[in-house]
């Protein structure tokens, strides 16, 4: 089957399997593999994109569904050179180990500061429950967070723990 | 000669713009020319005996290039082992499978759906077998796992028995006399130590290629040990140690489980080899219960003998380890690294018993800690029970029994001498982080108004920094991985013609962030600003010899490695400067990216400088050797011990049994600190993977031999709603072992974490009469531990009546 859709700004197509998953076809057909794939049961997160604007698994999804619409992957999301205000704030706030979930932690917070440019430290938890880490307990991940959506209503982040504390 | 420091300070991480873009390349990510993908058929029986294989209709499937049995690979031998204890796990199924999902045939096909479609239709038939999955039942020999070992009980890890060449005696006497004192209090549980699946979010991955021409192998794999892959793969094939070139490219977490030679990437060198193109196979999540590594898997007794003042007078863990079915890499050594942190931070005689018993599982390995959470829990818990048994607060008990700053180094019973530390001032650096009183003040008044408000404290001692050459001599060897036997490090620093730095070193990170880490050793070292530095790893052709990253090792071993060839560049360029500028050279000092003469900062010359003269011998001092590089290799006299303690505030909701977690504070100590936010990173993470073990997460087996907990549905590692932010704050105390004075810090919250929950889950319902709850703390069991209590209450006070 015949699939067209808009990834990163640019209208591609592929033909592909009807059970093709979207995660596969970025991966396979497009080699967008920043996309990650981490469990067979929709749970980890790892495959998060924007699909229309919201923040998508991207293995819950058949490619051919995905017909007509705007994806941005990881790749996708810096502009014109300059990182996004989600991950200068990885960078800046250790938001990440080993990088293999941080594809899709990135996109789902992308999706959550869309919804909520200021959320609590609680909304923030919440709002990435759906993306699983196993290196960095959360917590610099919350910060990261903390700092995009400063940064994305245009104020100055708080400073980092290490700046502060001894 | 002096140098310009950036060790100790905050450098974002090298690492992160590949990884945040999506630029990171794993393994899975990898895509060769005519790649072909690989299958297993496994096994759907924990025991059986294979009567026959039919791969007929596999064969005719589209795609199927190949389909192998062990009768294709068992010239091959099993896997490698680091302490060869046990039946090796052979490549494929041989005759019977001891383990549900046991690999019993390998399929090669064009696409990985195809493979996986031609492994489901392989035809094969099975004469069931009784599987043994408790660990008492297979204790007790009954039933044995295996026909051709004498016994279920591989190995008794013994306090005094593990290294005969110590000549230790046994603590037990001692013990047994304190025990007969008139004022002995003698406490003594059961606990489960349960088994775990370490879930790194990157399933394993593999890619072999052979170069027919060079007669070589090429293999990218997601590995924490890429020379011992490399080695194992030459020692299989027959091939020399230099036709095999691996690299282990972004590794997506490790915690111990890619720790392994596995038969898959035997099996796809294996495959590319007899068909000439490249073989892939990338692990499935629900299959990674089965062919990667689980963790942990203890039941043990803990026995605590103390006064009613809280002195305490000996302590005993005796119990059973769960080996799984094959002995891989540490198998059976894991017990071991239990052993010598049984003591923990305490002076106190001390017996220790694990018995390592085989059962038709999975193998069990190191899992981020390996050993030491589970003798830290066993410990920590039975101090927790005693304390609230003499009615004394449980960060007092410990403090009266810690090893006291003017003993180090401290000499313990199991043979080892603890490096350095000063436990009652980490305490003090907790309970002022927490303010200790302030809590139990409100832990009060929250009773008072009937909440279950618990606070948990643990103290712990880690082992890590392997390793001392000794470990050779008890029966570690990385030579049945082709490598030298002991656990050097090893790092090699490059100053390139331009006078910028290249480090190649023979780690294996899974997230550690070596590319940042060891920037700062070297510039720390040399005085070349850290941007001009930069580090490679994971790549055997390209870096020096190095055993890889686990046991908390990359810091204290490679990195003082690394340190130490930063030392031997430095003389070398002291005599250059000095030729270059007519001085002396004890009067070069380095400093902000060059190197000038002391008093005189205008006669300088920098590092380009420095490297042109290096390569030019026209420039350089007569008759010196060209170039500007050194190898460092490090091999540590002891192993290092980073101890911290930490504490936990939950609520428990007595009528559903669920607990919250409501602040989580550490204090730890890892010697001299390269780079604070990493290292605050690596406790983070570590803390969340206990605190997942003490309310979460379980590898569940039925009867049957089936583990039920294969998917992430079914196996629940926390996510950002069940944890808290996490309050640090650290002392340093350097370690003598190594020129660096660090002591490694990638287990340590892991170690530290589990039994502080469940001694702080314990503590909040003390008042209902609760003493123990093995974990995970669920609510349904924690629930059913107050129903019990309240039950036992009941009877009493009816019995009292």
């Amino acid at each position: 089957m015949h699939v067209s859709v808009t990834v990163n700004g640019r209208v591609v197509g592929g033909d592909v399997d009807a059970r093709t998953l979207l995660v596969h076809f970025l991966r396979e057909n497009l080699n967008l593999t920043g996309t990650h794939v981490g469990c067979e049961s929709s749970y980890c997160g790892a495959c998060t994109v924007l699909v229309d604007g919201v923040s998508t698994k991207s293995c819950t999804m058949l490619a051919v569904q995905a017909e007509g619409a705007s994806i941005t992957t990881i790749e996708g999301l810096a502009q014109n050179g300059a990182l996004h205000p989600v991950q200068e704030g990885f960078w800046e706030r250790h938001g990440l180990q080993c990088g293999f979930c941080t594809p899709g932690m990135i996109m789902s917070a992308v999706g959550l500061l869309e919804q909520n440019n200021n959320p609590t430290e609680d909304e923030i938890r919440h709002g990435i429950e759906g993306n699983l880490c196993r290196c960095t307990g959360y917590h610099n991940i919350v910060r990261a967070i903390e700092y995009a959506a400063a940064k994305m209503r245009g104020e100055t982040p708080a400073p980092a723990e290490w700046e502060v504390s001894v | 000669m002096s140098t310009t420091s950036v060790l100790g300070g905050v450098i974002k991480r090298r690492e992160d713009p590949a990884l945040i873009q999506g630029k990171g390349i794993y393994v899975d990510d990898v895509k060769e020319v005519g790649m072909l993908h690989m299958a297993f058929t496994r096994s759907p029986y924990a025991h059986a005996r294979i009567k026959s294989v039919d791969t007929s209709m596999a064969s005719t499937m589209p795609g199927v290039v190949a389909i192998y049995t062990i009768d294709d690979v068992r010239f091959l031998g099993p896997l490698p082992a680091q302490v060869p204890i046990g039946k090796l796990r052979p490549l494929l199924a041989d005759g019977v499978v001891k383990h549900v999902g046991e690999a019993v045939v390998l399929v090669v096909a064009e696409s990985p759906a195809q493979a996986e479609d031609a492994a489901e239709s392989v035809q094969v038939d099975y004469e069931p077998m009784k599987a043994i999955v408790d660990l008492k039942e297979a204790a007790s020999n009954k039933v044995k796992v295996h026909d051709d070992l004498e016994s279920n009980i591989l190995h008794s890890w013994t306090y005094h028995g593990y290294w005969d060449a110590l000549g230790l005696e046994s603590q037990k006497p001692k013990i047994e006399a304190a025990k007969q004192r008139e004022d002995a209090i003698v406490i003594s549980q059961e606990m489960v130590n349960q088994r775990l699946i370490p879930v790194a979010i990157e399933p394993r991955s593999v890619m072999a290629i052979w170069n027919g021409g060079y007669e070589r192998f090429n293999v990218q794999s997601s590995s924490q040990i890429p020379h011992a892959l490399s080695g194992a793969i030459a020692k299989t094939f027959g091939l020399a140690a230099n036709a095999v070139h691996v690299v282990a490219p972004e590794v997506g977490g490790g915690f111990g489980c890619k720790l392994n030679v596995y038969n898959d990437e035997i099996l796809a060198c294996f495959a590319a080899k007899e068909l000439g193109r490249p073989v892939k196979w990338t692990e499935g999540r629900r299959e990674a219960a089965n062919s990667t590594i689980q963790g942990r898997g203890w039941v043990a007794t803990a026995t605590l003998t103390g006064t009613k003042d809280g002195e305490i007078l000996g302590y005993e863990i005796d119990g059973l380890a769960d080996m799984g079915a094959y002995t891989q890499n540490f198998t059976v050594a894991i017990p071991l690294l239990g052993l010598w942190v049984a003591s923990g931070q305490y002076t106190f005689p001390t017996h220790f018993q694990i018995d390592c018993v085989v059962t038709n599982t999975m193998t069990t390995d190191a899992y981020r800690g390996a050993g030491r959470p589970e003798a830290i829990y066993y410990l920590e818990r039975i101090i927790d029970m005693y304390a609230h048994q003499i009615g004394m607060d449980p960060l007092e008990v410990r403090k009266k029994n810690y090893w006291k700053a003017d003993q180090f180094p401290a000499q313990m019973g199991c043979g080892f001498s603890l490096d350095s530390g000063d436990y009652g001032a980490s305490a003090e650096a907790l309970a002022e982080k927490a303010d200790y009183a302030g809590l139990r003040a409100m832990q009060e008044k929250a009773r008072a108004e009937g909440r279950h408000i618990g606070i948990g404290v643990s103290s712990y001692v880690e082992v890590c920094g392997f390793g001392p050459a000794v470990l050779a001599e008890i029966g570690f060897s990385w030579a049945n991985y082709g490598l030298p036997a002991s656990f050097n490090g090893s790092g090699l620093v490059r100053v390139n013609p331009d006078g910028t730095a290249t480090v190649l070193i023979g780690t294996g990170p899974s997230g550690q962030g070596h590319q940042t880490t060891w920037a700062q050793i070297v510039s720390g070292g040399l005085g070349i600003p850290i941007d001009n530095i930069k580090v490679f790893h994971g790549d055997t052709a390209e870096s020096p010899m190095g055993v890889g990253t686990f046991g908390s090792r990359s810091i204290s071993v490679d990195g003082a490695a690394t340190h130490n060839a930063t030392a031997k560049i430095r003389d070398k360029a002291a005599k250059i400067v000095a030729h270059l500028l007519e001085a002396s050279e004890e009067d070069i000092v380095f400093a902000d990216g060059q190197a000038h003469v002391s008093g005189s900062p205008e006669k300088s010359a920098s590092w380009a400088e420095i490297a042109k003269a290096a390569y030019q011998a026209h420039i350089a001092p007569p008759g010196m050797e060209s170039g500007l590089e050194a190898h460092g290799c490090f091999s540590p006299g002891n192993a290092t011990w980073p101890f911290g303690t930490h504490l936990a505030v939950v609520e428990v909701d007595p009528d559903t049994g669920n607990v919250t977690l409501l602040k989580y504070v550490g204090a730890d100590d890892c010697g001299n600190v390269v780079n604070p936010m990493i290292v605050d990173g690596q406790v983070h993470g570590g803390i969340a993977q206990g605190v997942g073990q003490a309310l979460f997460e379980d590898s569940i087996y039925d009867k049957e031999g089936n583990c039920l907990t294969t998917s992430l549905v079914d196996y629940i590692i926390p996510t950002a709603g069940d944890l808290p932010l996490f309050d640090l704050t650290r002392t340093v105390t350097p370690s003598p072992v190594n020129p660096l004075g660090v002591k490694g810090i990638g287990e340590a919250g892991t170690i530290a974490s589990a039994q502080t929950i469940v001694n702080a889950v314990v503590d909040a319902l003390t008042p209902l009469g609760v003493k123990h709850i093995d974990m995970p703390l669920r609510p349904r069991r924690v629930w059913e531990a107050i129903q019990d209590a309240a039950r036992h209450r009941d009877s009493h006070s009816m019995a009292k009546s």
